[in-house]
Order: C-alpha cells, then structure tokens, then sequence
C-alpha cells in the first residue's frame, strides 16, 4: 500500500508527489487512530460485558428455577411450596407502599412548589444520604426502634414493621422519581391556574397531581420492584414467619421470599437449594418485569409531555 | 349566577366567595403544612437512626474505645467476650475498593459507549438492560455467587490469576473453597456498574455537542475527543459517581455475607475469606450472644453508618461544586 510508504517525505527520502495516491493516515495520525478504534471496541465490549452478566444470571436462574415451579409449589406452604412467603412478601410490600407513596410524593410536592433553594438543597441532601443509607442499617435502627421494646427478637418481629423498614428504602426513590415528574410538567399549565385566581391548593390538586398521576405510578412500580427483593431488614424484622401455611396478619411474623432464600442459601442441602432457585426465579421475573415494564412507560409519557 | 342580580343573593354570593376565600386559605396552609412536614420528618427520621444506633452502641463504645477500630479480635462467647472491628473494617474497605477499581473503569467505559458511541437505537436497548442489572436483588446475586460463580473463581479464576500475576500478593494461592474477598468484590463490581454507569452517561451526555465537534474539527480522534474534552469536563462528576457505587458497597450486607465466608483474619490475599461489617451484623445480630456483642454489633452500624454517610456526603458535595456549568445535572 503507498500509505505505508510514507507519500509526505517526513523521515524518508523527498518523494514526488502523486495526487492519484490514496489518501491513507499514515505514521502518528494512524496509530492515533488505531488507538482511538481499539478504546472503542473496548468500550463496546464493556457494555457488553454488563448485558453478558445479567444474561448468564438471569439464565442461571431460569434453568435450575425451572425444574421446582409448579402449581402446587406456588400455591401450598412448606414442604411442598413457597405461598407463604410470596403471601408474606407482598403484604409487607403492600403496607411498605401504602406509608412511601404518600410520603415520597408530599416531599416532592414541596421540593417542587413550596421550598426555597436552601430548603431545597437542605431536603434533597436529605432524600440523597437516606437513598445511600445500607439496609442493614435502617433494619437494625427499626430494630431498636420498634422490635426490641417489645421483647427479645423471636417475640417483637412482625410483617408491618419489615413494611415500615422497607418505606424508609422507598420513600426517597419516590420522592426522587416523582420531582423528575412534576418538573417535566409545563409550568404553563400552573401558570393559568395561577391566572384564573386559583388557590395553590388546588391546583395542586386538580392540575398538577392528576398531570403527573402515570408518573407517579411508574416510579411506585420502580421502588416497589425495588422493595421486593430487599433482605438485610426483614432479616432482623420479620425472619421467623410461619412457613408451613399462610399467614395473613401483619401484626405477626410473616415469611418472606428474600428471607427465605437466603436462610435456604446458607443450609447445604440440595432439596433447599431447589426451593430457593425456584423461589428465585419467581422474584426476579417479578421484578424485571414490573422494571421493564414501569420504564416503558416511564419513556413513554416522558415522550408525551415533552413533544 | 342569575341571583347575582338581586341585592340579596349578592350577599349570599359575597358571603359564598368569603367562605371560599378561607378555606383556600386554609387549604394553602394544610397542603403547605402536610408537605413540609413530611421533609421534615424525613430529615427526624436520618437523626432518630443516628442517635438511636450510637446510644446502642453506649457500651461497646465506652468498653472499647477508639481501640474497637484498630483491635482485630471478635470473641463473642462470654468467658472472653472481647470485640474489635479491626479486620471488619478492614474487609470492608479492602473488598470495596477492589470492586470500584473493577467496576469504575468499566461502568465509566459503558457510560462512554452509551453516550459517545451507540447510535440511538442501540442506546435503548443496551441502557436498560444495564440498568436491569441494578434490579436484580442482591440476595438472588448472592445466591448465584455461591452456587455457580464461586466454584467458577476456584476452578478458573484463582489459578489462572495466581500463575500470572501471583507475584503481586493480592493474588495468593488458590483456596479451597470459592467463598473469599475476592468472590464478594466481584459480586459488588456486578451491583455497582449499572449505578457508576447510569450517573457517568447522563454527565457525558450534558457535555455540549460544539465542544466536541470543534475538537473534532481541529483533527482529534473519537477518542482523543473523549481523552481531552469529555472526560475533563465531567470529571468532578464521574468520582462523584464513583463515590456513589463505593457507598453502595460498603453497605452491601446479604451479597457479602453470603460469598465472602466469615473469615477473621486480616490479610491482602484476596482469596481467602474475609468479613465486613455490614455482613457481620446480617450474620451475628440475629443471634447474638451477650449484651456487649449486641453493643459491639450497634457500633460496627455506626462506623458503617459514618463511611456510608461521608461517602455519600462527599460524592453529593463534588456533584454540586464542582457542577459543570455548561450542562444540566441532577
């Protein structure tokens, strides 16, 4: 190839020039750009270096999940199945939701239209170090809080406070999602209510809650799927539920799915094993899903509001 | 409407707009009220946690002192009832670290495909899926570690890194169970990509269009573009993501505790096993033997609760400093 022979002279002998060569980088400009081609590469092969791990567990999970799923492993107790922890779950799930939502919503509501920048800026360090805050710790905080004054840690446990435990994991992921919401919403739209001599109260009310109502729920969804699969605090609140039949009363202990794949991960037996990979598989389809499907949605009323 | 006309119900109108007047005004001050008061509440409930867990720890701290931080021994049963976080916080940092300095450079470099190389269509299915991986529960990715992932690191991973690059000592001899530091590393390196590589695409992509394309213009590659005006750009943000996923790691308490074995023992081999903090209390404290080994437990949640706060704090401190102007950051 002429490029290699290096048609501008520098270094080699003065050549004519020859305007029928090819214009090929040559010398410094070439190995530049190799190296920047070789960073892309790796960078693409980084990304799919991610996608290849979530691939190889979801897989995982699907293959050994698949061989415990029945209709009776979903919907009898111990030994057979898994109901009282799907049960348990989503009741502590459900009260976690009821006390986050409303919560996480008011604090955006006050980022959004009441607070000043310090408050502001005061508020959303708040929401941020809460969002960073371990789970084991806000278990063993609830711990103290609630479990231990009513006893030793067998008779204190119930599912309504794991839900209290797992509201403080909710509360700033709702509040965080939420004022992304309200603030893709056209200020317009308050602006008029402003003009027809509304008070704030309503159109809080009436114009911008049912706005961003879609929002508001995709991003419920979002920390819901986040919720379900979080252990560290219901192993310290809730990790002696009943897991022979279904228990649905907060007020006592309740199992749990991630409590219980996680007492059946650190047990060497083969049968638990089977049990866990099948409990597994019916958490994570749950929450790829409801993600995969909140963000659609997400997307999609993004796409509306801003077009 | 029509009674507006007649003096009477002009009056009842005035009186019917009075009565709106007070409540709107008394609806201003509720709303006001519920949502301030929920900011509030959030910020009681961060102090409550704070306060609740070092009085817990009373004990302990006054048992131990300072000292608790340095001493290495854990003898939890009661004739020596002796408690150090020493090798704890060492397992901590020493698993963490090893996973950012995994897990960054990665994360960085999806975040860099994402915004500077996919075109469009391919961005949006590759985001999601990244961000699919923050999603699955840790106690699931525990799981699998111990299952599948670590009698692969046993078989494949140790001894290959040990024959190559055995001569650094991180990289010790080959354990006989997979479960060590280095398994736990790299299930945190797995949790922690899609949140560095979230944070770093949105800050790559605030970067403005003209500064890149005049760089282009003046004849630098993609990647010298990336190297001189991407990157410096964003920089202050991209640590301050990595402080993020840091966080995020020292306080991972059910991954760890499932893969990292509850070793003891204080030492920079990364295969064998090892124990952080987080992991310790998910281990012992639903168990826990006395008194003290409960305060002991409360003050390793307080030390984690000051390393997962200042990471936080400073990552949060770096976003909003050193912000670049040019872009629009959350």
């Amino acid at each position: 190839m002429s490029g290699s022979s290096d048609p501008a002279g520098f270094g080699g002998k003065p050549q004519a020039y020859d305007p029928a060569a090819p214009l090929t980088p040559t010398g410094n400009l070439r190995r530049r750009q190799i190296f920047s081609k070789v960073t892309e590469y790796m960078a693409t092969i980084a990304a799919l270096g991610a996608i290849a791990v979530l691939v190889i567990v979801v897989f995982a999970v699907v293959r050994h999940g698949a061989d415990a799923i029945s209709w009776d492993f979903i919907i009898k107790g111990a030994p057979e199945g898994v109901a009282p922890a799907l049960v348990g779950s989503a009741i502590i799930v459900a009260i976690a939701t009821l006390i986050a939502t409303p919560l996480g919503v008011l604090i955006a509501l006050y980022l959004n239209q009441y607070a000043g920048r310090r408050a502001a800026g005061f508020v959303s360090l708040t929401m941020d170090v809460m969002n960073g805050l371990p789970a084991i710790i806000i278990g063993i905080f609830i711990f103290t809080f609630m479990v231990k004054k009513q006893g030793t840690l067998a008779i204190g446990q119930a599912g309504w406070i794991g839900g209290v435990a797992l509201s403080i994991i909710m509360v700033p992921l709702i509040a965080r999602g939420t004022q992304g919401v309200l603030r893709l919403i056209p200020k317009s739209q308050s602006e008029a209510a402003d003009a027809l001599g509304v008070a704030r109260w309503r159109t809080v009310l009436s114009v911008i809650l049912p706005s961003a109502l879609g929002g508001i729920l995709t991003v419920t969804i979002l920390s819901i799927a986040r919720a379900a699969g979080e252990t560290a605090p219901l192993l310290l609140l809730t990790s002696n539920g009943d897991i022979s039949r279904v228990v649905l009363n907060p007020l006592e202990a309740l199992a749990s799915g991630p409590v219980r794949i996680y007492t059946l991960s650190e047990e060497a037996n083969p049968e638990g094993f089977t049990e866990a990979w099948g409990l597994s598989l019916l958490f994570i389809s749950f929450i790829l899903f409801a993600s995969m499907g909140a963000r659609a949605l997400l997307a999609r009323s993004k796409r509306k509001t801003s077009s | 409407m029509s009674s507006a006309a007649t003096p009477a119900g002009s009056r009842a109108a005035v009186r019917r707009r009075d009565w709106r007047k007070r409540g709107d005004r008394f609806g201003d001050a509720a709303l006001y009220i519920i949502c301030a008061g929920a900011a509030v509440l959030g910020a009681l409930v961060l102090i409550l946690i704070a306060y609740e867990i070092v009085n817990e720890a009373r004990p302990a701290i006054d048992k131990f002192g300072l000292g608790f931080i340095t001493s290495t021994e854990w003898k939890p049963t009661e004739q020596f009832n002796i408690f150090g976080a020493g090798s704890l916080l060492f397992g901590t940092l020493l698993s963490s670290f090893f996973a950012l300095l995994l897990g960054a450079p990665i994360a960085i470099s999806i975040g860099l495909f994402l915004s500077q190389l996919a075109p469009k269509a391919v961005r949006g299915v590759v985001a999601p899926l990244v961000e699919l991986l923050a999603a699955v529960p840790s106690v699931i990715l525990g799981f699998w570690g111990i299952l599948i992932l670590a009698p692969f690191v046993k078989s494949t991973i140790e001894p290959a890194l040990h024959d190559t690059l055995g001569f650094i000592p991180l990289f010790g001899e080959p354990q006989t169970t997979g479960s060590s530091v280095f398994t736990a590393s790299l299930i945190l390196t797995i949790m922690i990509i899609p949140i560095i590589s979230a944070v770093s695409r949105d800050l790559f992509m605030s970067v403005p269009r003209e500064l890149q394309d005049g760089a282009s213009a003046l004849g630098a590659t993609r990647w010298e573009v990336i190297r001189g005006v991407v990157l410096p750009s964003t920089a202050s943000g991209v640590i301050a993501a990595s402080l993020l996923g840091l966080g995020r790691a020292l306080g991972e308490a059910i991954a760890v505790a499932q893969v990292i074995g509850a070793g003891s023992e204080i030492s920079f081999d990364l295969f064998k096993t090892g124990d952080t903090l987080a992991a310790r209390i998910a281990n012992q404290f639903p168990g826990a033997l006395t008194e003290l080994h409960i305060a002991s437990l409360y003050y390793c949640a307080a030390l984690l609760l000051v390393i997962g706060v200042a990471a936080n704090l400073i990552a949060s401190w770096i976003g909003r400093r050193f912000s670049y102007a040019g872009g629009e950051l959350r």
